[in-house]
């Protein structure tokens, strides 16, 4: 630094090559500095927040009192959380097993390159553009027994006798759910497990059938196996995203019907700001914090 | 043949929704309008999200690229802590931070308000700009950087001038994707907003249904739909290109 303080104590304006000015390390920092500030102030504070908020009563309005360990106590006692982690965790397994099996079906339908697969490829994509608040009001639409087209599409093809409870009955509202979300999602999940299966060399598959491997010996042999780790980014991200679902759930079913449909992020959100409880919010929040890094934690190994 | 008949069966699964849902907005063309009264008017909730979605993607992008340049040319003390704590932005949940925050953007008198919502989008697109950006600009030549510093430049001069130039694939991804991230966001403005004539279109549009839920107008719903997925449609198709490829090189190399 003091290489760089002229005589008369100012910088040089234009000294060749003026990179040289500032030591690589000052400068280094200089453009990392932004992110610095934004991960510190917008991450590192509201985790270390959220830790302490959890061992006070902080009510919405007024003033905190330390209360440790109440709000973690009193998790046991919310008979709604214990009912929507059952949920969560039905609602995840399903979730996850539909989104792999049907992403990995139209990556294997549109992988090879030929005339007009770049359109279905949008097609399957185009819904991951559409924000989730405005694809559960447009599923709401759409299922909507005097207005929807779905009943009576249903009925003139003899499926159905009569206009379907979508979200009406806690089984069908579950349903109903995972059909927005594979819609929403399936065509991402596509374009991820399309970047590994181009990663594939092309000489294995050939191989592989000069050794006369036929076309289920080569799917579970060689694509699965070479898959995995794309699989595994997939898995991690739809069983993080499905764990922590709440937009589908407060958008399309309300919850309902009848708290059947209440996820443990909808718990979070109605302690804080129904119940006013930011305490015990936040109690639930780091659960669900420590729970999730495990979580991650233990698939990345096993999946590696 | 039999593989563009399933290929077209599921396209036109779909797509239906939307193909519907944009029949069904225009059946009664007054759907739009009756929308556009609603509440303080579409066009406030509109002007909010064009600013909230301008001002993430203008902050994602100016310090993803700063960041990004500095983390792929430069050693300094804290790098791999600093890079690994943005990265952990990903592994943290979501829902779990935004109540802190809400108490945090209150000290720092950003509550209720637009900057601190789009600072907020800005810290969780954080992870995969920068990641991105890192890329980017690690696979530019560094000859290209050199014989700008020869001839004179500071590294910032470079970096503006002509690196910026050659990375313009990845700038646009992570732009496009902050983009949608903020204009499609539904919990953070629900938590962070409270004051109806700040609300984004997703709060707007989705407390339109729910106050009058019952009575609830169908045509004037989708016409909402419309509003909010339609920008992200053209945007999507438009950039789909340097989306695609952006999205497939920083997957294969990471």
């Amino acid at each position: 630094m003091t290489l760089t303080i002229t005589r008369s104590g100012r910088r040089p304006a234009h000294t060749a090559p003026s990179a040289r000015w500032r030591s690589r390390k000052v400068q280094g920092w200089l453009y990392a500095a932004p992110t610095a500030v934004i991960v510190g102030v917008l991450f590192i504070a509201p985790l270390a927040l959220v830790v302490w908020m959890s061992l006070n009563r902080w009510p919405l309005l007024g003033q905190a009192t330390f209360n440790a360990p109440d709000n973690y106590l009193k998790i046991g006692d919310n008979p709604l959380f214990i009912d929507a982690v059952l949920f969560t965790l039905k609602y995840t397994a399903i979730t996850t097993v539909l989104l792999s099996a049907v992403a990995l079906g139209l990556a294997l339908l549109v992988q090879d390159r030929r005339p007009g697969i770049g359109f279905f490829r949008t097609a399957f994509f185009l819904p991951g553009a559409v924000g989730f608040a405005a694809a559960g009001l447009l599923f709401y639409g759409m299922l909507n027994n005097d207005f929807g087209p779905i009943d009576p599409l249903l009925q003139a093809l003899h499926i159905t006798s009569e206009p379907v409870k979508w979200i009406g009955t806690p089984n069908m509202a579950l349903f109903s759910t995972i059909a927005l979300v594979l819609w929403r999602f399936a065509g991402f999940n596509m374009l991820i497990l399309l970047t590994g299966l181009q990663a594939i060399p092309t000489e294995v598959y050939e191989a592989a059938r000069s050794d006369g491997a036929n076309r289920r010996q080569v799917f579970t042999k060689i694509t699965l196996p070479l898959l995995r780790p794309t699989l595994a980014l997939m898995l991690i991200l739809s069983v993080t995203g499905s764990l922590l679902a709440f937009d589908q759930f407060f958008v399309f079913t309300n919850g309902g019907p009848d708290n059947s449909t209440v996820s443990m992020v909808m718990v979070v959100y109605r302690d804080a700001f129904f119940r006013f409880d930011l305490g015990g919010a936040a109690a639930l929040s780091v659960v669900l914090l420590v729970a999730l890094v495990g979580l991650n934690t233990v698939m990345m190994r096993r999946l590696r | 043949m039999s593989r563009y008949l399933t290929l077209s069966a599921l396209a036109v699964l779909f797509l239906f929704p939307l193909v519907w849902s944009g029949y069904a907005s225009l059946e009664e063309p007054s759907n739009y309008l009756e929308m556009a009264r609603f509440g303080e008017g579409l066009g406030t909730y509109a002007t909010n999200s064009v600013l909230v979605s301008v001002m993430t993607v203008a902050g994602t992008l100016v310090i993803s690229a700063l960041g990004g340049y500095g983390f792929a040319r430069f050693d300094f003390p804290g790098k791999n802590v600093l890079f690994l704590a943005t990265l952990a932005i990903l592994m943290v949940p979501y829902a779990t931070i935004l109540i802190p925050l809400y108490v945090l953007l209150g000290y720092l008198g950003l509550q209720n308000s637009l900057v601190g919502l789009s600072l907020v989008f800005v810290m969780f697109q954080l992870p995969f700009a920068l990641f991105m950006m890192r890329n980017a600009f690690e696979a530019l030549p560094r000859e290209l950087e050199e014989a700008a510093l020869v001839d004179g430049c500071g590294t910032f001069r470079a970096f503006a001038r002509i690196l910026l130039h050659a990375v313009r694939p990845a700038l646009i991804t992570v732009g496009l994707f902050a983009f949608l991230a903020s204009w499609n966001d539904f919990f953070a403005p629900l938590i962070l907003l409270n004051d109806g004539s700040s609300f984004t279109l997703p709060v707007a549009v989705v407390s339109m249904t729910q106050h009058t839920f019952g009575a609830i107008d169908y045509g004037m719903l989708q016409a909402g739909v419309m509003v909010m997925a339609v920008p992200c449609l053209i945007l999507f198709i438009v950039l789909q290109r340097h989306y695609v490829r952006g999205f497939m090189s920083g997957a294969l190399r990471g």
